[in-house]
């Protein structure tokens, strides 16, 4: 499960957990030209995340090519508490996929 | 008799599959990213392909928060929350983005309905929020100055 391109983040403050999720990824639109060869690089881009708060899906997101590289995410979890398990899980256009797990202070 | 319980079990079981196999087509569509949109270069066909024929109205209870100005076109946090209750999706829309849909957040029960990220921008835009709940979808536009693009560089 434990997976260094997800970094994960989640503070649990009366009840309410703030969970923040930085994920390392090129997130290229296809559109680029390499500086070097002038060549198109190809599109590389991060389709879908989900969130996963003790096991259950929370969160689901669709992105396109415009979200940035290296892809940070916030949202909030509005019943959580310390022990709490908070997880990410990602998968790319070209089938690359990733995920991690983290347990709230 | 035990022959004929195992088929009534499997019988059952055949049911249960069925009912599985038959979930509303809009729940279906909800668990499955909708490419058209992200793929659609024109805004109002690509809103048009994710929320069908819903009602679209500008609303106050979508807060927005972006910077005025990006200096930094690659990197342009966006934060996105509202009061409204019974949020199904938040969705991030650049009017002036080669591909305008960015980024949907398909929200269940257990998160409030406030969610952040960052986004790239090729050139000055307005920024739409939109919120679906209760089949209406609701938004709010900023306009965002970039000085430096995030797309093609």
């Amino acid at each position: 499960m434990a997976d260094k391109s997800v970094k994960i983040r989640g503070k649990v403050k009366e009840g309410v957990a703030k969970v923040k999720v930085l994920i390392s990824h090129p997130m290229e639109t296809g559109t680029r030209r390499s500086a070097d060869t002038g060549e198109l690089i190809p599109a590389k881009y991060i389709e879908e995340v989900v969130f996963t708060h003790n096991g259950n899906d929370v969160l689901t997101a669709y992105w396109g090519t415009s979200v940035s590289k290296n892809p940070y995410s916030a949202f909030i979890i509005k019943s959580a508490a310390s022990g709490d398990k908070v997880g990410a899980r990602w998968s790319d256009n070209t089938g690359a996929t990733g995920a991690n797990e983290i347990v709230m202070k | 008799m035990e022959i004929s319980t195992t088929r009534r079990g499997f019988i059952k079981g055949l049911i249960a599959v069925g009912s599985l196999l038959v979930l509303p087509a809009t729940l279906l569509a909800a668990m499955v990213r909708p490419k058209a949109a992200f793929d659609s270069k024109e805004i109002d066909a690509s809103i048009k392909s994710l929320f069908g024929d819903a009602v679209v109205e500008a609303s106050d209870k979508v807060n927005l928060k972006v910077p005025e100005i990006a200096e930094n076109g690659a990197v342009v946090p966006i934060t996105i929350s509202t009061d409204i209750e019974g949020v199904e999706s938040i969705s991030v829309v650049i009017d002036n983005n080669p591909n305008p849909l960015s980024a949907i957040f398909n929200l269940t029960d257990a998160v409030a309905a406030e969610v952040s990220t960052r986004v790239k921008m090729g050139k000055s835009s307005p920024v739409r929020a939109m919120v679906k709940a209760n089949g209406k979808i609701y938004f709010t536009t900023k306009e965002v100055k970039v000085t430096i693009g995030g797309c093609g560089g």
